[in-house]
């Protein structure tokens, strides 16, 4: 009992006001794989949230260091698992540097094509996704509809769905089979449809509208100085993008247009990665338009493997054979860092090579680690419900987060 | 002994036969929206929907409800036993007794009160307290949250929605269910009371918390809000009370707005028997097209903040329903058209 008769004790000049804490994540609807997010909460109000990572982490980069340069490949496409193909594009591209070769033009055309058909694939379940987090059920199945036919030229083209390891340093794996590029084409005539159905359910919803305008705005300098990159740093206005600023393979030939958002909010960076689907279908337009023949992969015969043909009649070519596929090339010292405009944005490689047949080093660099370091800086002050939406808005993966 | 069971034996059959020709029907109707809840999103969604279990899948809801029967009931270790129990089965039962005041027809209804609306509004004012003693007793922050929300979103729309029913009071001049139908004879309340009956519509959307105000259970931010903790039976009886509770709705909405059994422009080619089955169709036909609204709603409108919600309730829906039961009262007595006053 107190000095003044009350059963209450007097607050102490010490005694603080605790803040809720939440476990968010890592088993959570909302936590797009496993995040797992400690928030600190002032009721519904987020005042601090703390990003967990490492649960997902598989030590990607210290496994590629045993494995031979083509024997990584595979890893790219299980980082970002939404966007394989344009992670083993970044891989080629570093080793064709350190090895000083230049694939052939069908090969270049081919991946750029492809490299299109995977930002769409990952921006429709990016979109959906984020329309499922703050409350729209439907969109999720019409885009998983869309992605369903996208998958199936990657299972075409690769012989997976998924994890397709079609890029290869030097080329790609296989010519694409007959007949694909008229269904790509058939398959760019009905999309637009698709897009605009969705943005119809989507884009000038209020209850939307409502919960995604204002909401985790970035300036363009803080995009900057938090390292943001793709649709994160368009959306704020800066229009960078590599495929333009340091355009690599065929894409200097393409003629498409950079998206930006104006506020740097959730509903610019979705307003921006709509655009950017549209886009891409532009490009594949012209990929397939230009589309060059000749060979699919370099002819070198010590990156790339001969035909079956040539094996059962040249001495030669069985050598090679065997010696790619038991010790691999041996790649020069040296050391590059390469990076593509992944759908989420700058995937970059960082390879040292010592001469050997395997990588000396390789860092990865994942543009959804820097959005995640941003994530507190952009919730703070806003409510439980918009984190999630900031979340679905960054479009993170932890393949790629946690490597 | 005879003498016993003609007074008191007899009307004690016949209303627990009168109890279970309501229930029976409405635990099957339950099962069903669950049904056609999935048949309906699936449809708009471009799936096909349930269509394994028994011809079109129609079994599906029957092989639902034994699976969750089936189930082993876990009481988390810090849970309050007696109110986490006592929590679902409240819900459940309120979800049942407000039937014992809705009219199927003239004359088919349980207890013909003269309160009807009063009762049928403190039963669903009480709801709320099964969801805060879930969120409660759970001992656990996702179902707190939960229960805290939805204490303050059903608490926010009751006031509007009672404003709502006090202009169709007003109209009427009766708080009798079956009264309150047969006024609408010349014209359904819906059409005259058009914005009333949109904010009914929309209030009766967050009362039974379904989408877009169903962050009570915001699968994205509180995962099942309220009742994460719970499972088998006592998850089952919440999905009822839930699914009951969104029929219900509609039968209110029916009776307030839709004319309730009234079938349109008073076509009744049928007499007698006959003649209620026709007055029942038109019930039911109603209440299935506004369930249906209910689903079309979930299938296509995203999620409401907390807060805008809040907002929504006090700020837009109370001062309109407010005016405009000011307004409908003003010229109910300009025109002299208030019920008893000519």
């Amino acid at each position: 009992m107190s000095a003044d008769g009350s059963d209450v004790p007097a607050p102490s000049a010490d005694a603080l006001i605790k803040s809720f804490t939440m476990n968010f994540g890592p088993q959570h609807p909302a936590a797009h794989g496993v995040l797992r997010l400690v928030l600190e909460m002032d009721g519904e109000v987020v005042e601090r949230a703390d990003p967990h990572i490492g649960l997902l982490h598989r030590g990607t980069e210290k496994l590629i260091e045993y494995k031979t340069f083509l024997q990584a490949v595979p890893y790219f496409d299980r980082l970002d698992y939404v966007s394989p193909m344009c992670q083993e594009h970044a891989y080629a591209l570093a080793v064709e540097k350190l090895l000083g070769i230049d694939p052939p033009p069908r090969a270049k055309m081919i991946r750029v094509l492809f490299s299109e058909i995977t930002r769409i694939l990952n921006h429709l379940l990016n979109l959906t996704a984020f329309a499922l987090d703050v409350g729209a059920i439907t969109p999720l199945l019409w885009g998983f509809e869309e992605r369903e036919k996208l998958m199936e030229f990657y299972e075409r083209v690769s012989g997976a769905r998924l994890h397709s390891a079609y890029f290869r340093p030097g080329g790609v794996q296989q010519d694409m089979p007959a007949g694909m590029m008229d269904d790509i084409s058939g398959f760019i005539d009905q999309f637009p449809a698709r897009i605009d159905d969705l943005e119809h359910l989507l884009t000038e919803n209020r209850i939307f509208k409502q919960r995604t305008v204002d909401i985790g705005i970035v300036s363009a300098k803080d995009a900057l100085d938090w390292g943001f990159s793709g649709p994160m740093l368009r959306g704020s206005g800066v229009p960078w993008d590599l495929r333009k600023a340091q355009p690599y393979d065929s894409y200097e030939e393409m003629d498409f247009d950079i998206p930006i958002g104006k506020n740097g909010d959730c509903w610019d960076r979705y307003l921006v990665r709509f655009e950017e689907m549209r886009q891409s279908l532009r490009i594949m337009k012209q990929a397939i338009e230009k589309m060059p023949g000749g060979p699919v992969r370099i002819n070198d015969r010590k990156v790339m493997p001969p035909s079956r043909g040539e094996m059962k009649n040249s001495m030669e070519a069985l050598i090679h054979h065997f010696k790619l596929y038991t010790e691999g090339y041996h790649v020069p010292a040296g050391e590059t860092y390469t990076a593509v405009e992944a759908p989420k944005g700058e995937f970059g490689v960082y390879l040292v090579a010592d001469g050997g047949n395997k990588p000396y080093r390789c860092k990865i660099r994942a543009p959804g680690f820097a959005f995640l370091q941003g994530l507190d800086y952009m919730s703070r002050g806003h409510m439980l419900a918009d984190v999630v939406a900031i979340i679905g808005s960054m479009d993170i993966v932890f393949g790629e987060v946690d490597r | 002994m005879a003498d016993f069971l003609r007074n008191f034996g007899l009307p004690t059959v016949i209303l627990v036969a009168e109890i279970l020709a309501i229930i029976v029907p409405l635990l099957l109707a339950v099962a069903y929206l669950t049904f056609a809840e999935r048949k309906v999103l699936a449809a708009a969604q471009l799936r096909k929907g349930p269509n394994v279990v028994g011809p079109f899948g129609l079994f599906q809801p029957l092989a639902d409800g034994l699976k969750l029967l089936m189930k082993e009931t876990v009481i988390p270790t810090g849970a309050n036993r007696g109110v986490f129990i006592a929590a679902p089965i409240l819900t459940f039962v309120l979800s049942l007794i407000a039937w014992a005041v809705i009219p199927f027809d003239d004359g088919m209804v349980i207890a013909n009160i003269n309160v009807g609306i009063l009762y049928l509004f403190a039963i669903s004012s009480l709801g709320v307290y099964g969801i805060i003693m879930a969120g409660w007793s759970s001992n656990s922050k996702y179902a707190f949250l939960g229960a805290l929300r939805a204490a303050a979103q059903m608490v926010s729309y009751e006031v509007s929605m009672g404003f709502v029913m006090v202009s169709v009071l007003l109209c009427v001049g009766s708080l009798n269910l079956s009264a309150i139908v047969e006024a609408q004879r010349t014209v359904w309340f819906a059409l005259p009371l058009l914005p009333m009956f949109i904010v009914f519509f929309i209030s009766t959307l967050a009362e039974t918390n379904r989408s877009p105000f169903d962050l009570v259970e915001g699968e994205s931010e509180l995962v099942a809000g309220f009742f994460v903790e719970y499972s088998s039976m006592t998850f089952a009886l919440f999905y009822l009370g839930e699914y009951a509770n969104m029929i219900l709705m509609s039968a209110m909405t029916t009776v307030l707005f839709l004319g309730g059994w009234l079938a349109p422009f008073g076509w009744m080619p049928f007499t007698g028997a006959l003649g209620h089955v026709w007055s029942m169709f038109w019930f039911f036909a109603k209440i299935a097209f506004v369930l249906f609204c209910f689903l079309w709603v979930r299938a296509t409108m995203p999620r409401f903040r907390y807060d805008q919600l809040m907002r929504l309730g006090w700020k837009v829906f109370l001062p309109l329903s407010l005016f405009w039961l000011v307004a409908t009262a003003g010229f109910l007595v300009t025109f002299g058209l208030l019920p008893g006053q000519g």
